[in-house]
């Protein structure tokens, strides 16, 4: 059957399964847009396309599938951009397909030309730039393969206009040939005896884990190893859900807004297990401090993270759905008795999350932003997905969301991009209809992105998003506060806007909390009705997400009070 | 600052050079010199790239990080196995009357060639290790240089074994 070139990517993509797009049209992608018109493919307009990256980008966090976004050429790929990079940072696999001029005029700064392979060559996984009908569908295959395969990671395929009207014949590939690239990362196995090895020798291990365990859809497994084990454990924000909040010795989070207990053990530990993680500076503190007394044992599939930021003792390369079940294996033939040796370190470190929780104060008659945040997570049941934006609303949903399970806590973690909350909560929930999705935004974040309230409206995304307003830049008006003499230069908000009208105008509904007292009337009403809602709710201005390692400092220098 | 030079074999694709290069520049990695050519295999093309580096930990990192790219099929570190490395230089050089021998006395010296000469100028050619290249361009800077022209190092392995046959070091 000889088709288009267009057609023949929309059937690429069943071949895929991929269910969804999340695009926007314009010039150069009309052929293709004719054919999701005529084939009726499942496609959600987005309302700027930095939407549609950051919406396939929730799909893709949520479900653990490939994300899938289009655009036009021009300032329509470049739009994707920041979508992107956010993909790359966190490791998450996307497949952007742009248009892009007529290969008889490309590099002629024609009409809406972009480089869009030359511009996302440092944030992508890799990228295509097609010209020839005959490469199209093996670019398909390779795009995907590369993308979900090994570490995760965006794909940009470029596609020439002339392509999608030239026919072809359909003849999907079945398997990719990359010389340079097998998508298999299985590693060696006395990397495994060394661990055990390590471990018998330790006497103060901890467990530190992240987005990795996610991404490979390993958390049982993760489980499974700290049962036999008896370690504390603590998480990247990235890691949150791969451990059950109320685990024995669970730590909570590390790193600059980390819990105590969790900082204190990495300080004091003499054996460190990162597993999936990538020992960001967010989360070392001063990285020739970190962990000084411990060995570090590091399980990653990527060769290019071990040793990067920290020195690795015990390096496991290889995928952890090779490296887990293996460890399991492993650990089920050892007859030491793990849980009674390290009994006194564990039951230490737990007495240390204990005395020293994630903790803020009340105040009469206002809400706290942490306050809300217990409430909401009270309110939901413990399949609801959060997302959330970038700021001090992220921090305080990673301390007070007690998230169970992987894939549950969506959040834009090694980029850190302001307006990832509404697109991303809405591609989670189109990926995951079945589960309630809450974002948790601030009133600098929801502006970024505010156009999608319309996107969420159209299509009738019930997404409940909650609003932590005080009126600021709260994370840059913080450390104005710390650090810079209180002056807030430029990160006063005035608070003008009215949300509540703009959810209003944009099609969806909009409510506003001001008082501790509604948050046991109107929030759970707001919560539990049908459809999108805003929910703006006021806190106070002056409150710091604390504990906090300043800048170049060590983890166990946190500042855990605030200055009076 | 130790220097390295890695052999390394990609897909030859389009868009492979830009991303090699790209590489290198976002992860603040030092190199001296880079080339590109064909090989004895139509599809695979042969980048020599000279690093600098502070330590072992560096070098691991510049490799691990090439390794990534999809189309990079293999990297070899020639510095660490029996090599011949060779640099070609092609130097303009201001020849009056009275310098004319002189510089035929150094292009023999260093078993150069001329491979051009106009009535103001000569064209000096030489092959052979950096340290020569970098020998001959210092002798002739006490003589008017009008400009130069190097390769950057290639290499290959001594003897049979060729680096598509190599294990990864």
């Amino acid at each position: 059957m000889r088709i288009n070139g267009a057609q023949a990517v929309l059937e690429s993509l069943k071949q895929e399964g991929v269910d969804v797009i999340f695009g926007y049209p314009g010039g150069v992608v009309l052929p293709l847009y004719d054919e999701i018109y005529k084939m009726k493919f499942p496609h959600i307009l987005v309302r700027h396309e930095q939407g549609a990256a950051l919406a396939a980008d929730g799909y893709a966090r949520a479900t653990g599938e490939v994300g899938v976004c289009l655009s036009t050429s021009g300032p329509g790929c470049t739009n994707l951009v920041t979508g992107i990079a956010t993909a790359y940072m966190d490791s998450i696999p996307l497949v952007c397909f742009t248009g892009q001029v007529a290969t008889t005029v490309i590099g002629k700064d024609s009409f809406q030309e972009a480089d869009i392979c030359g511009i996302t060559t440092p944030i992508t996984k890799h990228n295509f730039l097609v010209k020839r009908p005959e490469d199209l569908l093996r670019t398909i295959k390779e795009a995907f393969f590369i993308a979900r395969t090994g570490r995760p990671g965006p794909v940009v395929v470029d596609i020439a206009t002339d392509v999608f009207r030239a026919e072809m014949e359909f003849d999907y590939p079945e398997d990719v040939h990359l010389k340079g690239y097998s998508g298999i990362f299985k590693g060696e196995e006395r990397a495994i005896d060394a661990v055990l090895d390590a471990l018998s020798k330790a006497e103060r291990p901890l467990a530190f884990v992240g987005g990795g365990v996610t991404l490979a859809d390993e958390a049982d497994d993760l489980r499974a190893v700290l049962k036999k084990l008896g370690i504390p454990v603590c998480s990247t924000l990235m890691g949150l859900g791969c451990v059950e909040p109320d685990a024995d010795a669970y730590l909570g989070m590390a790193g600059m807004h980390g819990s105590y207990a969790a900082n204190m053990a990495i300080t004091g530990c003499d054996l460190l297990l990162g597993i999936g993680v990538r020992f960001d500076d967010r989360v070392t503190g001063v990285v020739k401090e970190f962990a000084p007394e411990a060995k570090i044992v590091h399980f990653d599939v990527d060769a290019a993270e071990l040793n990067k930021n920290v020195r690795v003792d015990v390096p496991v390369l290889g995928d952890l759905n090779w490296s887990l079940p293996l460890f399991i294996k492993k650990l089920a033939a050892c007859d030491v008795d793990f849980p009674a040796r390290f009994a006194v370190w564990r039951e230490k470190t737990a007495e240390m999350h204990k005395t020293h929780p994630f903790f803020y104060q009340k105040r009469d008659g206002v809400i706290m932003p942490q306050q809300l945040i217990e409430t909401v997570t009270r309110l939901m049941d413990d399949d609801t997905i959060f997302v959330t934006d970038v700021g001090q609303h992220q921090m305080w949903a990673a301390q007070f969301c007690s998230v169970s399970r992987p894939r549950h806590f969506l959040t834009s973690g090694g980029l850190g991009t302001m307006g990832y909350g509404l697109p991303a909560a809405i591609g989670a929930k189109i990926g995951q209809p079945k589960k309630k999705v809450v974002l948790f935004t601030g009133d600098g974040s929801i502006l970024m992105n505010c156009q999608e309230l319309a996107t969420a409206a159209n299509y009738g995304v019930d997404v409940k998003i909650v609003v932590v307003h005080n009126h600021l830049l709260g994370m840059v008006a913080q450390w104005q506060r710390m650090f810079y003499e209180h002056h807030y230069s430029q990160s006063q908000l005035k608070g003008r806007t009215d949300l509540v009208k703009l959810a209003e105008a944009m099609g969806i509904v909009g409510v506003r909390i001001e008082k501790p007292e509604e948050l046991e009337t109107a929030l759970p009403k707001a919560l539990t009705r049908d459809g999108a809602t805003l929910i703006d709710v006021m806190v106070p201005e002056d409150v710091n997400v604390l504990p906090m390692v300043p800048g170049g400092k060590r983890l166990d220098e946190m500042i855990l009070e605030a200055a009076k | 600052m130790r220097k390295f030079l890695l052999a390394i074999l990609v897909d030859n694709k389009p868009g492979v050079l830009t991303h090699v290069a790209g590489l290198i520049s976002r992860r603040a990695f030092n190199i001296e010199s880079i080339n590109a050519g064909y090989t004895e295999e139509e599809s695979v093309t042969r980048i020599n790239i000279v690093v600098s580096v502070d330590s072992e930990r560096e070098l691991e990192q510049v490799k691990h990080q090439l390794s990534k790219l999809i189309d990079v099929v293999k990297i070899v570190n020639l510095t660490e196995v029996e090599n011949i490395t060779r640099e070609l230089v092609l130097i303009k050089v201001r020849a009056t009357a009275e310098a004319r021998a002189d510089l035929i006395n150094i292009v023999n010296i260093f078993r150069a060639k001329i491979v051009d000469v106009s009535k103001e100028n000569v064209v000096i050619e030489l092959t052979g290790e950096e340290s020569k290249i970098n020998a001959i361009c210092e002798v002739l800077s006490e003589y008017e240089i009008v400009e130069i022209a190097r390769t950057g190092a290639i290499a290959l392995s001594r003897g049979p074994v060729p680096v598509k046959q190599m294990e990864e070091n």
